[in-house]
């Protein structure tokens, strides 16, 4: 094999730092990093289930959980810089905030009020991307720009296993090859695009080894670990921010919950697969290692769990708030400045609404 | 003060012009797309960019063209005001997703907080004896999707005027350059003082009909007028130079005028934007009109080969036969 060849080629088993019982395995990150993201991680899986409970209270219309995907979730950004991007899908609203984004604005998208409820530059959260793999392109473009003007971000585009398939992945990953662009595509491989395995996607060895085929650098963790989630992210992030150009991490991980709240998954998969599973959960796996080491005090532990319950409060709070819609809102964005068909058709609709107050 | 210049230029060069007074102008303009760096495109529209302005600013990018307009979305996003060069019309199909879900939505779905300054240009129609593929009008396809803005110009001065603006504009333009009118050429007068995107213009006076064309089909009505003026009918000639924001102002004015019009495009008739054209008017000016509104389009079929594609042009008989139909009082 040249040396090219086994630079792009990813692990032949995921990388793991702490086993599932919780016993380090590797070159760990030291306890204070890895206690900040413990507690993301306790408030990731309060907001997941915050947000399916709000859908069946009919505060949400739908909810994609990323319920045993919280350690991939809170890696994704806790290895940014707050001028690095993130590119979430419909199923990251979790890692857009802990990037900083409020949770409540994260989630008007599925409230109802609005498509996207925060403003992308604040915080360098783009637009949550529901057709599939169509947000990565975007991601290499912010990133191309980025290194035009000599800035140093970086930008971490994120994608499912079926989004893998999409053409816009592979276009993505080969623009940014050739432009050499600072972007980190971190595919979370759940084992389900909705009902349709893993193995209907792709008979490639993993999905890390498609970066060969581009000359990108390919790279397999376990998804459920955090500690080989930061280092693995980590060290991504930064060779793309020292000019080495783009990788590609896949995590191996599991959707513990149905695609949405509106779907069957006992349509398609076994009780026993998901039960497999719960052995392996990253909040488990992250308290045991740290608890073992001493470094995970009562005190501690309590905190992260009262910041859950406010992060609760403050999303239970914000959803079951009505927003009065703003008709005139429907033709406002389309353009810099509306048109004159679409100043015609706002006033229509005024003149409907107040007749209706005429008739009231 | 600034100078007055004149020029004679084709509409690749009036094209090539635009491009390079902005890129000099703006350094946040970038060019890129399939073969427009050492080659200057397959039109030459991008000649001497790359030259003269550096690798950085216009640059070949991979065959992909959902690629190419997702990358512009995002450098649009991060402050650059990307133009692209579709390759040809129908090669831009495999941009489509991103155009309808993406360049035409962001600014909406963002609340306006995203801007996506952006420029797609794409070489388009027919009448070169271009073979399958090659000819395509697919302007009904962007204009019928919300948030875009498209643009098609019939003269070397209006491809100049249009395209700045297009690069100046803060919303995403489809910007269709009629391939069998690049070489025409006309005398152009710097600094070009040309309607911004959203205007029409009347390019001829008449009084007895108005054609209605845009794009590849002005000249073909320009000269089924020259043509009727000779046997003693007086045409109006309106160039709608933008689909996208439609001039209903400047169209219904110069329908009422006449009370008779003929829609001429290129494209297929069946759900185009000469349907919608003809609607807009006739709901409009209904009490205005003598006749109904005639359309002459391409027929409802895929582009013909080269050998046929004469039937399928708009040609200045049809045109006239059209006209003829449009319920003259006998004289
Ligand atoms: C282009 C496109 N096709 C289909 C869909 C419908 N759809 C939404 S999510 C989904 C499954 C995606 O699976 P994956 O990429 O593995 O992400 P996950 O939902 O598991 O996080 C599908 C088919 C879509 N959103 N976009
Ligand atoms: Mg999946």
């Amino acid at each position: 094999m040249t040396p090219d060849l086994r630079r792009l080629l990813p692990s032949d088993s995921p990388v793991t730092l702490i086993d599932p019982d919780g016993h380090a395995t590797g070159d760990v990150p030291d306890d204070a990093t890895l206690l900040r993201s413990l507690g993301a991680l306790i408030t990731a899986r309060r907001l997941n289930d915050q947000a399916y409970a709000l859908v069946r209270q009919g505060r949400l219309a739908v909810y994609p959980s990323s319920h045993g995907q919280e350690a991939c979730q809170v890696a994704a950004a806790q290895v940014l810089r707050p001028q690095d991007w993130l590119f979430p899908t419909y199923r990251d609203t979790v890692a857009a905030t802990v990037k900083g984004v409020d949770p409540v604005e994260a989630l008007s998208l599925l409230k109802g009020d609005w498509h996207c409820g925060y403003d992308p530059y604040e915080h360098h959260v783009a637009p949550h991307t529901t057709p599939l793999a169509t947000q990565l392109p975007h991601a290499v473009g912010v990133a191309h720009a980025a290194r035009l003007r000599g800035e140093p971000a970086v930008v971490m585009a994120m994608c499912g296993d079926g989004g893998t398939s999409e053409g816009d992945f592979h276009e993505a990953l080969n623009f940014a090859a050739v432009f050499h662009a600072p972007v980190v595509f971190f595919v979370q491989n759940n084992e389900y695009a909705i009902s349709v395995p893993l193995s209907r996607q792709t008979a490639a060895p993993s999905l890390a080894h498609k970066g060969v085929g581009y000359g990108v650098p390919g790279e397999r963790v376990d998804g459920n670990d955090m500690a080989a989630l930061l280092t693995v992210l980590g060290a991504a992030v930064e060779r793309a921010r020292a000019g080495q150009g783009p990788q590609l991490v896949e995590a191996h991980t599991y959707r513990m919950q149905a695609h949405t709240n509106a779907d069957d998954a006992t349509r398609y998969r076994d009780d026993a697969e998901v039960a497999a599973w719960v052995g392996r959960d990253p909040i488990t796996r992250l308290r045991a290692y740290l608890t073992g080491r001493g470094a995970l005090t009562a005190e501690a532990d309590a905190e992260f769990a009262a910041a859950a319950e406010r992060a609760a409060a403050h999303l239970r709070d914000g959803l079951n708030q009505d927003v009065e819609p703003n008709p005139e809102d429907l033709f406002a964005y389309v353009y810099s400045t509306p048109t004159t068909q679409l100043r015609e058709q706002a006033a229509l609709v005024a003149d409907e609404l107040s007749r209706e107050v005429a008739q009231a | 003060m600034t100078t007055v210049a004149h020029h004679k230029l084709s509409l690749a060069q009036a094209l090539n012009r635009a491009l390079r007074d902005a890129m000099a102008e703006d350094p946040t303009v970038v060019m890129f797309g399939e073969d427009v760096g050492a080659l200057g495109g397959v039109f030459r529209i991008t000649d001497g960019l790359t030259a003269e302005f550096g690798e950085d600013r216009c640059f070949d990018t991979p065959l992909a063209e959902s690629g190419i307009v997702g990358m512009a979305v995002g450098m649009a996003m991060n402050g650059m005001r990307p133009v692209v060069e579709m390759q040809f019309d129908a090669f831009a199909y495999p941009a489509f997703e991103q155009i309808v879900s993406h360049v035409a939505k962001m600014r909406n779905r963002t609340r306006g907080r995203v801007a996506l300054p952006m420029v797609i240009r794409v070489p388009y129609a027919g009448g070169i004896g271009g073979v399958e593929h090659h000819c395509d009008s697919s302007e009904a396809y962007y204009a019928h999707t919300p948030g875009l803005q498209v643009v098609a110009p019939a003269t070397p001065a209006d491809g100049y005027a249009l395209l700045r603006a297009a690069i100046a504009d803060p919303d995403p333009v489809i910007f269709l350059e009629p391939k069998k009118l690049y070489w025409s050429k006309e005398e152009i007068e710097f600094p070009v003082r040309a309607p911004g995107i959203g205007t029409a213009v009347v390019r001829r006076a008449g009084t007895d009909a108005t054609l209605i064309a845009y794009g590849p089909t002005v000249p073909v009505a320009l000269e089924a007028a020259e043509v009727a003026a000779q046997e003693g009918r007086s045409l109006q000639v309106v160039d709608l130079r933008s689909i996208v924001p439609f001039d209903d102002e400047t169209v219904c004015a110069a329908v009422r005028s006449t009370g008779r019009a003929v829609v001429v495009a290129e494209s297929s008739g069946f759900a185009g934007v000469s349907a919608e054209i003809v609607a807009r008017v006739t709901e409009r000016c209904f009490a205005a009109l003598a006749a109904p509104i005639r359309r002459v389009t391409g027929f409802d079929i895929p582009y013909p080969p080269p050998k046929l594609e004469h039937f399928q042009l708009p040609g200045v008989d049809r045109v006239l036969d059209a006209v003829d139909d449009l319920q003259w009082e006998e004289s």
